[in-house]
């Protein structure tokens, strides 16, 4: 892992996962052991193997599926909940099991096209029906906190995503945790840290079985070409991507987005040698520069 | 049933009956359902960067063992390649020009 220049082999690699998961969980104080935690699983590697680090971890953490009847050929819902409840009973852990079509009559693809939303694809639509449900399923069980399976390179893309169109309502909404308010259960993103490399290596030492196509509909999405565009950065300049999402949490934290900073401005005084205005006590850096240059000549 | 691109702009005709004569057989990468051929004894990361493959983006595994970018890559070994990049509905960029939930109050995230 050339981002933490660290080395591991995969009985460490395991044991070093949850653990910094659990100093995360802590440092953005995202629940506690006593609290009951509802994580919304789709039978793909993240949320699965969070659902995993959980249970590993001692917490209490039951699972959400949603079904939402995306088909399109390949059966993608069916499979992704036969993964899911595959899981959850090969380590005996509840799920609970919505299918939007039961509940509301349609599956996504039809809802987005009868409602006219998302222009002929149904992710608007799945964003907002997901978002109700897994707030409703929380809400109504009496979970105190709802886990999503976000790893850094999610949050590194919508954070790159809204950067680009300076969508400020957006950023100074987006962190690992939004706290709770009327009606709405506190939401948090335990993996938000961990690069999508190494939450799928970690998927795969631990045997966990996940869906590998995609959402049929996830084709030519924005957030996977900025996924792309952000990892040939990080082929580059590894570390690239963490810092990036880090350092805004940090300026968020400060109250440095957006706001104009009172910076008091330095005192000035002219350039005893040119004249011109300058902060440093006696030459200016340019003049001073020059001497040393000049200085190094006669020397030699 | 798989079907094989085989790349061989990447390896020259020379290349390849080289290959032939020494008695060397090709490595081959696997990314979903496609195929690329590189030359033994380059390093995984090598053999990425020949194939246009963004590091970052895969996890390799050879024998259903994962290996490291600086594994050298040996006559006749099969690598398969995972990807890495999710891009399921939640994570798609349409969601986040969802109108707010009314019942949210302005209440929205990922």
């Amino acid at each position: 892992m050339r981002q933490h220049k660290l080395a591991l082999c995969k009985e460490h690699y395991l044991e070093w996962v949850p653990e910094q998961t659990e100093r995360f969980i802590k440092k953005y104080e995202m629940f506690t052991h006593e609290e009951k935690i509802l994580v919304a699983v789709s039978g793909g590697k993240d949320s699965l193997a969070l659902w995993d680090i959980l249970h590993r971890l001692g917490y209490q953490a039951d699972g959400l599926y949603l079904g939402l009847g995306i088909d399109e050929g390949i059966n993608y819902s069916h499979e992704s909940q036969r993964l899911t409840e595959k899981f959850s009973d090969e380590h005996n852990l509840k799920l609970h099991v919505v299918d939007i079509e039961k509940e509301y009559g349609q599956p996504i693809p039809i809802l987005a096209e009868v409602s006219h939303r998302g222009y002929g694809k149904p992710c608007a639509v799945c964003g907002l029906a997901k978002r109700h449900e897994m707030n409703r399923i929380a809400r109504d069980l009496g979970y105190d906190v709802l886990a999503t399976g976000h790893n850094l390179d999610d949050e590194a893309a919508v954070l790159f995503g809204n950067t680009l169109s300076w969508s400020s309502e957006y950023l100074l909404r987006q962190g690992p945790v939004l706290p709770a308010s009327d009606g709405l259960a506190r939401k948090v993103k335990p993996l938000c840290r961990f690069y999508e490399r190494e939450m799928t290596a970690y998927s795969l030492a631990r045997g966990i079985e996940y869906i590998y196509e995609e959402c049929p509909f996830a084709e030519g999405s924005q957030s996977i070409y900025y996924k792309e565009l952000l990892n040939q950065l990080e082929t580059k300049r590894p570390g690239a991507k963490l810092t990036f999402y880090l350092r805004f949490l940090e300026a968020r934290k400060r109250g440095d987005l957006f706001i104009e900073k009172n910076i008091e401005r330095a005192h000035l005084h002219s350039c005893p040698k040119c004249g011109q205005p300058t902060s440093t006590e006696d030459l200016c850096s340019f003049c001073r520069m020059i001497e040393k240059t000049q200085n190094t000549v006669i020397t030699q | 049933m798989i079907q094989s691109y085989r790349y061989r702009d990447l390896l020259s005709r020379h290349e390849m009956v080289e290959c032939f004569e020494e008695g060397v057989t090709l490595v081959k990468l696997i990314l979903r359902e496609k195929e690329y051929e590189v030359k033994p004894g380059m390093t995984l990361l090598s053999a990425l960067q020949k194939i246009n493959i963004v590091p970052e983006s895969v996890i390799a595994t050879r024998e259903g063992e994962m290996i490291l970018d600086d594994e050298i890559l040996k006559d006749g070994d099969m690598v398969k390649l995972i990807a890495v990049i999710s891009g399921g509905s939640c994570h798609c960029e349409e969601w986040r020009n969802a109108p707010l939930l009314a019942m949210t109050g302005g209440y929205y995230e990922m």
